[in-house]
C-alpha cells in the first residue's frame, strides 16, 4: 500500500506522516522495553555480588532508605490524620465509628502504604539514583570503571537495585505504622473514640496473609520497578545536563505510572477470588 | 608467560580508526616495548584520544589489527578482555575519579575490586602511592574538595596502584602548575623504570614529553607525520615537525577542522552546495 500521487496528495501525505510517527513511537517503545528487560536480566545475572560483598548493598539501603525516612514518616502521619478524619465522617453516619481503627489499618496496609510510599520513593530516592548514575556517566566514571576491568552493572547498578528492593517494603511498613498512629491520634485523642474498640477491631479484622502480606508483596514489586526505572533512566541518559534533567523527570513520570498501573493489576489479582 | 626477548606490549599494524563513516586516523603502525616511554603528540582534535581508546579496546579499528600483550583487542570479550585491562593503568583526561568516594577510597578501588589483600596492606599501598604523587596528606579529602591538578594526581595514583605492565596517560600535563608538571613528568619516567612497564603518553606538551620520552610519534592530518627519538625529531627539517615543535601558526598543519561527509550532508540539508 505505497502512497500514490493523488489530487488530494497533501492530505494523504499528512496521513502517512502520522502513521509513520505512530509507527516510530511504537518501535521506540518496544525497543525501550526490550532494553529495560535486558538491563533487568543483566542485573539479576550479577546479583551474586549482593551475597559476596554485602557491604555494597548495605550502603545503598542506608543511602536510599535512611534519606527517604523523614519524608515517608511525615507523609504517613498526615495521611493517617486525614484517614482518621474522613473515616470518622463516614463511619459516624452508620454509628460504627469504633471500626475506625480497622478502616485506617486496612486502607494503609492494602493500598495507601505501598502506593503512596512508592510514589514518594520515586520522587525522593528514584530521582537521586537517576541523577547519580547519569552524572557518573557524564563524568566518564562508568567508562573509567570499564577500562579498569570493573563491570559497572555489577559494581554500581546491582547493589543499588537490591538496596531499593529491600528498602522499599521497610519504608512502606514505616509509612503504614506511622499512619495508624496518626489515625489513632485523630480518632482516639482528638475525637474521643474508645481506645479499646479502636485497637481490638483492628486486631480481629486485619488478616495477616490477605491484608498485610499482600501489601508487602505490592511494596516489594513497586520497589523493584521504581528502582529499575530509575537505574535504567540514569544508565541510558545522554551525558549532558539536559539529558540528566530529562532522565530524572522520566523517572518520576514513568515510575508513578508504573506504580499506579501495577497496583490496579495486582489488586485485581489478589482480591478477586 | 615471561619471555627473554622483549616482544612489543602494544603493536598497531596498518590501523584505521574512526567513528561511523568518519575515519580519524589511517595507516597507523606503532610498537611499544617494555620499559619505553612513548609520546603520541599532535594538536587538539588530531585523534590522540581515539588512539588511546583503541589500546583499551573501547574502540574497534575499522582496518588493521591492534595487539596488546600479544592479544588481538578486536577479538577479546568478557573475561579475557577484563584480564587484559587489569594489566593496564589508564589516566583519563579529566581524571574520572569516583565522586562518591574520597581520595583514599578512589586509589584503593582497583585493589578492592581485583585483589584479596588485607585492609592493612591496602592502607599501606594506597598511602605509598599517594606519597609518590605528593598527596599523602590529602587521603581523607572528598573529590569535591580537591583542585583539578590534584584530581589528576589522584587519578595517577589510582592508575599505578595495581602496578600495571602498561600505563596509558591521556593528557597528563594539562592543567598542572609548572612545579607539578615537572614532577609528574619525572614521576612517569621513574615509575616506568621502577615497574618495568611501558608508558604511552598522549600530550601536546613538547618540552616535558621530549625530556622523558624514548620515542615520539607525531600525529597530523589523520596519520603519523613523523616518529623517532626526541633528538632526531628536533634535528628534523620536516616542515611539519618544525611547525609543531616551534608552535608556529603557519605551516603544513592546518588550523581548520577537516571536511567530513556528515558536514556535507548537514550543508546540503541547509540548501547550500
Amino acid at each position: 500500500m505505497s502512497p500514490s500521487p493523488q489530487p488530494n496528495g497533501s492530505v494523504m501525505q499528512a496521513g502517512v506522516r502520522q502513521v509513520r510517527a505512530l509507527g516510530r513511537w511504537l518501535i521506540e517503545l518496544i525497543m525501550g522495553l526490550g532494553a529495560f528487560a535486558r538491563l533487568f536480566a543483566q542485573i539479576l545475572a550479577r546479583s551474586g555480588v549482593v551475597l559476596r560483598r554485602p557491604r555494597l548493598t548495605a550502603q545503598q539501603i542506608h543511602f536510599i532508605g535512611n534519606h527517604s525516612l523523614l519524608i515517608i514518616g511525615v507523609s504517613g502521619l498526615f495521611v493517617g490524620f486525614v484517614l482518621g478524619l474522613q473515616g470518622y465522617y463516614t463511619l459516624n453516619r452508620y454509628g460504627s465509628e469504633e471500626a475506625l481503627g480497622l478502616l485506617v489499618t486496612l486502607s494503609l496496609t492494602r493500598e495507601l502504604g505501598p502506593v503512596v510510599t512508592a510514589l514518594l520513593f520515586a520522587g525522593r530516592a528514584g530521582t537521586s539514583l537517576t541523577a547519580e548514575i547519569g552524572l557518573m556517566k557524564a563524568g566518564e566514571q562508568l567508562a573509567a570503571m570499564e577500562v579498569m576491568a570493573v563491570d559497572p552493572i555489577r559494581r554500581v547498578l546491582t547493589p543499588r537495585f537490591w538496596g531499593g528492593v529491600i528498602a522499599m517494603p521497610i519504608l512502606a511498613a514505616v509509612f503504614s505504622m506511622v499512619g495508624v498512629l496518626g489515625g489513632w491520634f485523630v480518632g482516639v485523642i482528638l475525637i474521643g473514640i474508645d481506645p479499646g474498640a479502636f485497637w481490638s477491631q483492628m486486631q480481629s479484622g486485619v488478616d495477616v496473609v490477605d491484608d498485610v502480606l499482600n501489601g508487602v508483596i505490592k511494596s516489594v514489586v513497586f520497589g523493584a520497578v521504581v528502582t529499575l526505572i530509575a537505574l535504567y533512566q540514569g544508565w541510558t541518559t545522554r551525558a549532558t545536563p539536559e539529558g540528566v534533567s530529562r532522565a530524572t523527570t522520566r523517572t518520576v513520570v514513568d515510575g508513578a505510572l508504573a506504580v499506579l498501573g501495577l497496583d490496579f493489576l495486582m489488586t485485581a489479582l489478589m482480591f478477586a477470588q | 608467560m615471561a619471555t627473554s626477548t622483549p616482544s612489543p606490549l602494544v603493536l598497531f599494524d596498518g590501523v584505521s580508526l574512526g567513528y561511523g563513516d568518519f575515519t580519524v586516523l589511517r595507516e597507523i603502525s606503532l610498537r611499544v616495548l617494555p620499559g619505553q616511554v612513548v609520546a603520541l603528540m599532535g594538536g587538539s582534535g588530531s585523534g590522540k584520544t581515539t588512539l588511546l581508546r583503541a589500546v583499551t579496546g573501547q574502540l574497534v579499528p575499522q582496518k588493521g589489527t591492534v595487539r596488546v600483550f600479544d592479544q588481538d583487542m578486536a577479538r577479546l570479550q568478557g573475561e579475557t578482555l577484563r584480564q587484559v585491562r587489569q594489566r593496564m593503568g589508564v589516566l583519563f583526561q579529566a581524571g574520572a575519579l569516583f565522586t562518591d568516594l574520597n581520595v583514599f577510597e578512589n586509589v584503593a578501588f582497583p585493589l578492592r575490586e581485583h585483589t584479596c589483600i588485607s585492609e592493612h596492606q591496602i592502607f599501606e599501598r594506597v598511602l605509598d602511592k599517594l606519597q609518590a604523587v605528593g598527596l599523602r596528606q590529602a587521603a581523607h579529602l572528598r573529590i569535591s574538595e580537591i583542585s583539578g591538578g590534584m584530581a589528576r594526581r589522584v587519578a595517577l595514583a589510582r592508575a599505578i596502584v595495581l602496578e600495571p605492565e602498561l600505563l596509558l596517560f591521556d593528557e597528563p600535563f594539562a592543567g598542572l602548575d609548572p612545579i607539578s608538571l615537572g614532577i609528574t613528568a619525572q614521576l612517569i619516567r621513574t615509575l616506568t623504570s621502577q615497574l618495568g612497564c611501558a608508558s604511552i603518553l598522549i600530550t601536546h606538551d613538547v618540552v616535558e614529553s621530549f625530556a622523558i620520552a624514548d620515542q615520539v610519534y607525531l600525529i597530523g592530518q589523520g596519520r603519523f607525520v613523523a616518529n623517532g627519538q626526541p633528538a632526531d625529531l628536533q634535528a628534523s627539517d620536516d616542515p611539519y615537525v618544525q611547525q609543531f615543535l616551534q608552535g608556529r601558526p603557519d605551516g603544513p598543519i592546518g588550523f581548520h577542522y577537516p571536511d567530513t561527509p556528515a558536514f556535507e550532508r548537514w550543508l546540503a540539508g541547509k540548501g547550500r552546495p
